[in-house]
């Protein structure tokens, strides 16, 4: 049976991705740095589809401590998803340093270094797949959000890499870069955003299962996006410093 | 901020959303608020679940957490939308007690609007079916509400329309089924007295509704096409299905396009669809999915956008029996007349109401719905007079334009303020339009 683990377990879009997976019968592991909230997740996940599933404690910003996770699962999951996200607040992010590291470090320097740990593990078992669920807004540094698109940048980077490094290597395991977009979670409740490009996290979960199944490495979940931001990587400094985006 | 609406997408209004993730965020979202509603996903007609200082969207909490394979108890978070249900336990031989006609509605949504379905004659609304509900009230305690603890607010809440707190999980009885069929007869009627007489002829069937051709005038008023059904067993489907009675070809539902022109629909064309409708639709018996019989419209995802960007307005009132002949000949008429026509107008007989600010009691239940225009407004009060003088009653649920005055056609109400005051005193949890009828 593929066991599954998701970090990052309490969004919404974790809830559809685990749903999606027990579905298709694997093993699920969520994650959470408090797993006493994930209870009724656990619940969810053996009524709706008889998944055996467990919670367990794990905090992305304790990087010392990621090898010691991983080796506390027992056998290393055939599958990671890194679905750890922090948006925090643009303004606050701007004046303060101690929340814009936050910003940083949950995006970025944790994920990363949770699959720099886990990719090495699974060379040297010879098989397994990361998917880290980036952002779009990491695809130019935007003024109203660039603190967290930078670190998101940051990872998407990171993934780029580290899947050049297994390919060049020979390695079988798999890296997937997920640019979600607009997704209808609770953090974005509150935001008006175009509804045809704006997903649903069931959306994010099926997409992300399509290209699994089919072999892609890099993915946006709506594919108006790929053009979406291609115009807005291809608009000239002069001008991208004048339009609102 | 966002712009709200409900299904009918009139009114719309800027609402503040906040989608608590727990208990403690919902809390603190109560807590902080002045005024605030829940918002499940957003599938009543009207400004039922707008609030411009807090809507409080629970859609994300959609976790199932209880299920009795031997009773059928189902517990459940309030956000858990309907088509999840069905879609989880109907492959194990269990349907839900009861069904309004789309299935993209939410657990709390549906003991809020205590919505019924074709079996109401038999079965009574949804509300009937739930043993107990967790409900956040104003000063942020969680009560668990059922005929034994809090039982009035208990009452209160199962169609009180989300004024009395928040409703955290509810646990509910589903119902055995053999199959995800509907064995399915049709009966076409010429006029109205004859559609009531067959309904009066159907109490016997699980199901049943009747499309009912508004367009239609003089002797053929009221004519109808009656829907009735039961649960198909085992041994009713074809040969090659006895042994997997769950398998069915699913539809794959299209999505109507944004900037549909409102005037496609227009007296013309739904005066043909009408008769077409009528037509095509021969006395039969047979058999039918689940989905295709319960949900016909979820076929068309966005189907509210065939109204054009001012969009729509539905009126669902029902009258006593004894005044329904009367009164419901005085409606269509009225509708007849205004040349207004409704493409999908239906009629159901009810059974025995359960009081407090739920919609139904015996009688007659008629939907209908409109383009949002001024002449509609006008219309619809010329029907709610009619309503009024024969001591019916509005449904909240698809209302979003009615006068206080209307209320009086819920005797329940004064105990319904009652029980509110109680839970809440401030008045805190409330829509746009419980302060339009001044709730």
């Amino acid at each position: 049976m593929t066991t599954v683990l998701i970090v990052g377990a309490r969004s919404d879009m974790a809830r559809a991705i685990a749903r999606s997976y027990a579905r298709s019968g694997c093993e699920l592991i969520l994650a959470a740095r408090n797993p006493d909230t994930l209870t009724a997740d656990i619940a969810d996940l053996k009524l709706r589809h008889g998944a055996a599933a467990r919670a367990v404690a794990f905090d992305v910003l304790n990087t010392q401590q990621h090898g010691a996770f991983l080796g506390s699962l027992g056998t290393l999951p055939d599958t990671i998803v890194c679905v750890v996200g922090l948006m925090g607040d643009q303004a606050q992010s701007e004046r303060d340093v101690t929340a814009a590291d936050l910003v940083m470090r949950t995006n970025y320097t944790g994920p990363a270094l949770l699959f720099a740990e886990a990719a090495n593990r699974m060379a040297a078992r010879g098989f397994g797949r990361l998917i880290g669920v980036s952002s779009v807004a990491g695809e130019r540094g935007r003024a109203r959000n660039y603190v967290y698109g930078s670190a998101k940048a940051g990872f998407t980077a990171y993934l780029s890499g580290l899947r050049q490094r297994l390919a060049q290597a020979g390695s079988k395991v798999q890296v997937m870069t997920v640019l979600p977009g607009f997704v209808r979670t609770s953090a974005l409740a509150d935001m008006e955003t175009p509804g045809f490009l704006t997903a649903e996290p069931d959306e994010v979960a099926a997409a992300i299962r399509k290209a699994e199944a089919k072999g892609r490495e890099r993915i946006y979940v709506r594919p108006v996006w790929r053009l979406v931001m291609a115009v807005i990587r291809g608009l000239p400094e002069p001008v991208f410093k004048k339009v609102k985006l | 901020m966002r712009t709200l609406s409900g299904w009918g997408r009139f009114p719309r209004a800027d609402c503040r959303v906040i989608a608590p993730k727990d208990e403690a965020e919902l809390r603190g979202a109560v807590a902080s608020a002045s005024s605030a509603i829940a918002r499940g996903n957003g599938r009543s007609y009207g400004d039922s679940a707008l609030n411009p200082e807090a809507t409080l969207l629970l859609r994300h909490s959609d976790r199932i957490l209880d299920f009795d394979p031997v009773s059928g108890r189902l517990e459940a978070e309030s956000g858990v939308m309907l088509a999840d249900i069905i879609k989880t336990f109907l492959p194990r031989g269990w349907f839900v007690p009861v069904t309004p006609g789309t299935k993209f509605v939410t657990l709390g949504g549906m003991i809020a609007a205590d919505v019924h379905g074709k079996n109401h004659h038999r079965a009574g609304s949804f509300g009937d079916h739930v043993e107990s509900l967790e409900l956040m009230v104003a000063d942020g305690r969680v009560l668990r509400c059922s005929a034994q603890e809090n039982a009035e607010l208990f009452d209160a809440t199962r169609g009180g329309m989300g004024l009395t707190g928040v409703i955290r999980s509810a646990v509910f009885r589903m119902v055995k089924v053999e199959s995800a069929f509907i064995r399915q007869e049709i009966v076409r009627t010429r006029d109205l007295a004859e559609t009531m007489a067959a309904f009066e002829a159907s109490q016997e069937w699980t199901y049943s509704a009747a499309w009912i051709d508004c367009l239609a005038r003089g002797r053929n008023v009221g004519r109808s096409v009656l829907f009735r059904g039961a649960h198909a067993r085992a041994a009713d489907l074809p040969a090659g299905q006895h042994s997997n009675p769950f398998v069915f070809a699913e539809r794959h539902p299209r999505r109507l396009p944004s900037g549909f022109p409102g005037f496609a629909l227009n007296p013309w064309t739904m005066k043909a669809f009408n008769r077409v409708y009528y037509a095509a639709n021969r006395p039969v018996s047979g058999i039918v999915d689940y989905d295709r019989f319960f949900y016909p419209l979820d076929a068309l995802l966005e189907w509210n956008r065939l109204y054009g960007r001012h969009g729509l307005l539905q009126y669902q009132c029902v009258l006593p029996k004894s005044e329904a002949l009367v009164g419901l000949t005085a409606m269509l008429d009225a509708v007849a007349r205004a040349g207004a026509g409704s493409f999908l107008s239906v009629l159901k007989l009810l059974g025995l109401g359960r009081g407090m600010l739920s919609f139904p009691m015996e009688g007659y239940t008629l939907a209908l719905d409109f383009p949002a225009n001024p002449r509609t407004l006008d219309l619809l009060s010329r029907l709610d007079a009619i309503v009024a003088a024969h001591a019916g009653r509005v449904y909240l649920a698809k209302d979003a334009r009615m006068r206080p005055e209307m209320m009086g056609g819920y005797c329940g109400l004064p105990a319904f303020r009652k029980a509110r005051k109680a839970a809440d005193p401030s008045g805190k949890f409330s829509s746009l339009q419980s302060e339009r009828l001044g709730l």
